[in-house]
């Protein structure tokens, strides 16, 4: 088979799309959350991460529009081995009893990553949107913890935490699974992957998680 | 004790199926699943109605012909066998058990309980096999193997081709069932010769039949009556990355 041909017409090529443009985003959830615990220090330190950020402006346009292909592939091929996936299975059993051989999460990838579809494009359309035509230098801290999109308003905060519960969801099985799909998992190492999946979708959400309570329910940052 | 069957009738391929409720008394807990199917069908025939069709042949759990979803679950509620190893034990009196066929686009209803497997044959087909002239036994050890591969190709060839990892999938996958037939051959000298085109070949047939792909749920594992393990997914899917380069 050409490799044009495994990668996009074959079902675990197209597996492999999903697991790498999975674990792309996953190392991008790592440095936005870097990013983002520089909340912490305070909104000098906040408001001079962002203003560097904006003085390589290229640099970061070229790392989003990257960004956004992955995301793109990893939705349409997602939509697409989904629908496949239902049409493979015509009829549905009159009972099923899957919950006794494999997770929920496993079970609902699609609807799980839908709900962080929509979760995406109302972040990127309130902070990303704002931040972008924001030129008052000292003003980024500010818009995250104020009550129009940022954490004092209590529906963001809560929308956030949601959607923050539902990406730990979608990496629990996500993660681990992209190293299957690799084939990377051997006897061996199973219980190394294991350990290392377990920490990332437990650690990566805490940490957004952890911003959210401290800024937008606990009350920190005034 | 008494069960009530919930049980799946399908006259052919093509006529719409219906599920057909039989009370089953005088049941003994030592029967097997199928002698109470038996009895139940026997009761059929004096009544001058048709009996259940579903599929069987050793009824020991080695040729992999049988296989009905019981309760939600392939196979049954136990794991590691297959549906002519379950036991009316299993059930409790008075219970009502819901007997549906294997369900999947990749096989078809052929009547009533029993499913067309002829896609997995078709996969065997495109390469589960070596083509040279194996001869007469050659002397043990002559080819020298190291054991714990020995084993992995052993568990592997355990596989009995029963569908029930289709049927429990999601998705009507059928990787665990290629990735055992894959596996067995990768891991011997013997398969080395094809083990690219193999590879390529079956992976190519199993998504020209309609299986879906696999989301690595892990419910093939644990239905599976000889419990192949999804090690063997990964080692399909590495050998399918391999052979694709
Ligand atoms: C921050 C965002 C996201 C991250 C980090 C992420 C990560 C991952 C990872 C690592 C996988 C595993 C790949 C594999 O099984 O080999 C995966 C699978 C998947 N993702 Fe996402 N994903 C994200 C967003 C989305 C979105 C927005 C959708 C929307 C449709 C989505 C739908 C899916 C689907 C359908 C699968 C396949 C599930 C399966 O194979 O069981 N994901 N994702
Ligand atoms: S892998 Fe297991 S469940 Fe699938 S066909 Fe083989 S024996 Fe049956
Ligand atoms: S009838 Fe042979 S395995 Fe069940």
């Amino acid at each position: 088979m050409s490799l044009l041909k495994s990668v996009f017409i074959s079902s675990i090529g197209k597996k492999i799309l999903m697991a790498t443009t999975g674990l792309l985003l996953c190392l991008f959830l790592v440095i936005h959350l870097i990013g983002n615990l520089i909340l912490f220090s305070g909104p000098d330190a906040f408001n001079l991460y962002v203003e560097t950020l904006s003085r390589v402006k290229p640099i970061v346009r070229a790392i989003e529009i990257i960004l956004s292909l992955i995301f793109l592939i990893h939705i349409f091929f997602g939509s697409k081995l989904t629908l496949e996936n239902r049409s493979a299975t015509p009829q549905k059993y009159n009972i099923n009893s899957a919950g006794e051989n494999s997770s929920f999460f496993s079970r609902n990838m699609f609807i799980g990553g839908s709900i962080l579809f929509i979760f995406l494009i109302t972040h990127l359309s309130t902070f990303w949107y704002i931040f972008q035509n924001q030129h008052d230098e000292g003003n980024f801290y500010n818009i995250v913890m104020g009550n129009a999109v940022g954490f004092g308003n209590p529906i963001i905060t809560t929308l956030y935490c949601i959607a923050m519960i539902l990406l730990g969801f979608h990496l629990r099985h996500g993660f681990q699974s992209a190293f299957q799909t690799f084939g990377l998992r051997y006897n061996k190492y199973s219980g190394l992957i294991e350990t290392v999946a377990m920490l990332f979708w437990l650690i990566i959400p805490l940490g957004f998680l952890s911003i959210a309570v401290w800024f937008g329910i606990v009350g920190g940052g005034y | 004790m008494r069960v009530t069957l919930k049980i799946w009738r399908q006259k052919e391929a093509d006529s719409p199926g219906f599920f057909e409720r039989h009370p089953v008394e005088k049941v003994s807990e030592d029967m097997s699943f199928f002698e109470m199917l038996d009895m139940l069908n026997d009761q059929l025939v004096l009544a001058g109605k048709t009996p259940i069709a579903f599929d069987h042949d050793c009824r020991e759990g080695i040729c992999g012909t049988c296989g009905l979803f019981i309760n939600g679950r392939a196979h049954g509620p136990l794991t590691g066998i297959t549906t002519c190893q379950l036991h009316m034990r299993s059930f409790k009196d008075g219970e009502t058990i819901v007997v549906e066929p294997w369900r999947a686009k990749a096989f078809p209803v052929i009547k009533d309980l029993i499913v067309d497997r002829i896609s997995f044959d078709r996969i065997m087909e495109a390469g589960g096999y070596v083509s040279i002239n194996t001869g007469g036994t050659p002397d043990a050890n002559e080819i020298p193997i190291p054991k714990a591969n020995a084993d992995e190709a052993m568990d592997a060839a355990a596989c009995i081709g029963c569908g029930a990892c289709v049927a429990t999938c999601k998705n009507s996958s059928a990787m665990l069932f290629v990735s055992a037939k894959v596996s067995q051959l990768a891991l011997l000298p013997q398969g080395q010769p094809e083990r690219e085109i193999r590879v390529s070949n079956m992976v190519t047939q199993m998504d020209k039949e309609g299986f879906g792909s696999c989301t690595n749920t892990g419910a093939c594992e644990v239905e599976c009556p000889k419990e192949i393990s999804i090690i063997h997914i990964a080692r399909l899917n590495r050998e399918f990355i391999k052979s694709s380069f």
